[in-house]
């Protein structure tokens, strides 16, 4: 049992190896661990249909990416690709390698669940669990076997704290989530993801079904957050994207067809394509 | 005359039609239970409850068999509930979707329609003889084990499928396992439907004369049941002895013996109802 893990290993380093001195030859040197994310080559398929064409991108810490693009171009596809939210897809298939924090996390030795726990993912409509607030953001130290009341008391407070949700609900932690307000609901949401302290979180259109205030709060959360975390979120709001962003990719068909520093996207968008979409004229 | 009259016109008669057919149903079940009312609620009494049977009409009470269908209600209950309800998460959340996978649903769908009665020969040559309980409640309870398992899979199912997506979406998000992610979010947000179709289920059971029959449930007990290995008699099958015999006065005992088992089938339905609806205020998607 050992002996053939470990034969897996060497031969995985290997391959890695072999991997590394091709990257050196062409010029590319190899994993930077400088950057939270690395995607690279990427193409994947639902079934017949390539929904991502080699895509490469990098993505440093403690940043907010945004992606920016029309309708069925990726972007949701692209983003689950970071947590391994696509493998429940019939048909889902991935080429190309994607590193979270220096670790290559489709290889068969990463544990989904590790994974997942250093990158949390807020979705488009808020989805808390039919529990009190205070199980819902208790959750994912429940999940991990936390058993020490005081810690995921401390844990608890100190998430709706971040997300500027305590004040409002301390006095109702017990109250079952579904019976908030749709802000309130997805910012319960973020403390979720705060409260086992992600490295990353990924964000699907978060305010898409929120109210201009509720929309605003969460922008000023994520302007705070990125203190702490790497952000990327995908948004079709371009103003939101220009808000909050330092930097933007823009996705069309499948393809990443521009990315850089947001004000250089915004200011001065080298593809007409990218412009053409800033400017709305697509959409 | 136009369209929109014409239509005007068949949208009454169709209603007029509905209500027609909805109260003949509910006026044939009134006739029959105040008919029933009628007969045996002079005789329902403490002495009636906790009678033994005997062979003499005014004598003859529904003790034995009235705790004969608690035994076989527990039983069944601890026999069905685990299986049906691992086997209902089993096909919905883990059973690959194939070919296979709808076969075994269709089946199991039919099953659900066989009548009882089959399901009694089956548990007679298998529970009774081949693997040798007897006539016991051990081997009814079996019996209506497997005819209800069929509605308890088919109930969680359906149950598990009404559970959104996006719970299990942001469970495994969150680092969950997947068993993690039916145990803490999955069945507590399915209970409610899981626990109204298992009292629904059992109360169907609750009813049944013809597969105890079959394996041999006794019409004369004068014991009561002292464990599951003992010969036992049900409502049903008390009931149905009593409306087979000449004198009148079973008659009345038979009517009297309904209305009690009607009693029990009403209060499980409620509780199912009362589950169902609190389940429902609780969870708002
Ligand atoms: N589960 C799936 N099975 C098959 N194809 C899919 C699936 N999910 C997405 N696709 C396809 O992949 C492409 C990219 O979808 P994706 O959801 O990533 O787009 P998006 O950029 O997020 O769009 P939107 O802005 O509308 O959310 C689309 O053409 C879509 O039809
Ligand atoms: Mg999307």
């Amino acid at each position: 049992m050992l002996n053939m893990e470990t034969e897996e290993i060497i031969m995985e380093n290997e391959v890695r190896l072999t991997k590394k001195t091709e990257n050196l030859v062409t010029g590319n040197t190899g994993i930077n661990t400088e950057y939270e994310i690395i995607a690279r080559n990427l193409n994947v398929f639902y079934g017949e249909f390539q929904a991502l064409k080699d895509v490469n991108m990098n993505i440093l810490p403690y940043t907010v990416t945004a992606f920016i693009g029309p309708s069925g171009c990726g972007k949701s596809t692209f983003l689950r690709v970071f947590n391994r939210m696509n493998d429940y897809i019939d048909g889902f298939r991935i080429e190309g390698e994607v590193f979270v924090s220096g670790t290559e996390i489709y290889s068969n030795r990463i544990k989904l669940e590790e994974l997942r726990r250093k990158v949390g993912m807020v979705f488009q409509k808020p989805n808390p669990f039919p529990k009190t607030i205070f199980e819902n953001v208790a959750y994912g130290l429940r999940i991990q076997g936390v058993k020490d009341k005081h810690f995921i008391l401390e844990r608890v407070e100190r998430s709706l704290k971040q997300v500027v949700l305590w004040d409002e609900v301390k006095d109702n932690l017990h109250k079952n989530a579904l019976a908030l307000s749709g802000g309130q609901q997805q910012r319960l949401c973020i403390a979720r993801t705060l409260a086992v302290e992600p490295e990353v979180i990924l964000m699907d259109e978060p305010t898409s079904a929120l109210d201009p205030i509720s929309t605003g709060k969460i922008e000023e959360l994520i302007f705070e957050l990125k203190n702490e975390y790497t952000i990327v979120i995908v948004t079709h709001n371009m103003q939101q994207a220009a808000r909050i962003s330092d930097h933007t990719a823009f996705f069309y068909l499948g393809e990443l067809i521009e990315q850089g520093h947001t004000k250089d996207i915004y200011t001065n968008p080298k593809n007409k394509r990218t412009e053409n979409y800033i400017t709305g004229r697509f959409g | 005359m136009n369209n929109i009259t014409k239509n005007h016109i068949k949208d009454k008669l169709f209603s007029a039609t509905g209500i027609f057919s909805t109260l003949i149903g509910l006026i044939l079940l009134a006739v029959f239970i105040g008919d029933i009312i009628v007969e045996g609620a002079g005789r329902i009494n403490w002495d009636f409850i906790t009678g033994l049977p005997s062979r003499k009409a005014e004598k003859a009470g529904i003790y034995t068999a009235m705790i004969g269908t608690v035994w076989v209600l527990v039983l069944t209950t601890i026999i069905s509930f685990p299986i049906g309800v691992s086997a209902g998460i089993y096909l919905e959340e883990y059973a690959k979707k194939g070919r296979l996978s709808r076969l075994l649903e269709v089946n199991i769908s039919n099953l659900a329609g066989v009548p009882s009665i089959i399901y009694g020969l089956l548990g007679l040559e298998i529970f009774v003889r081949i693997l040798g309980f007897g006539n016991s409640l051990l081997a009814g309870s079996m019996t209506l084990s497997l005819l209800i398992l069929p509605i308890i899979i088919v109930a969680t199912r359906e149950s598990i499928k009404a559970v959104p997506q996006s719970i299990r979406d942001a469970s495994f998000a969150m680092g969950a396992t997947k068993w993690q992610t039916i145990q803490y979010q999955v069945l507590p947000a399915s209970f409610g439907g899981i626990l109204t179709g298992i009292i629904l289920a059992l109360s169907r059971a609750v009813g049944e004369a013809a597969p105890l029959i079959v394996v041999g449930a006794l019409a004369y007990v004068p014991f009561v049941p002292s464990s599951p290995m003992s010969e036992f008699s049900v409502l049903p099958i008390q009931i149905f002895n009593w409306i087979s015999r000449p004198q009148h006065e079973f008659l009345v005992n038979a009517a009297a013996a309904i209305i009690i088992l009607l009693i029990i089938t009403f209060i499980m339905n409620g509780i199912a109802m009362y589950l169902r609806s609190r389940w429902q205020k609780k969870i708002k998607w």
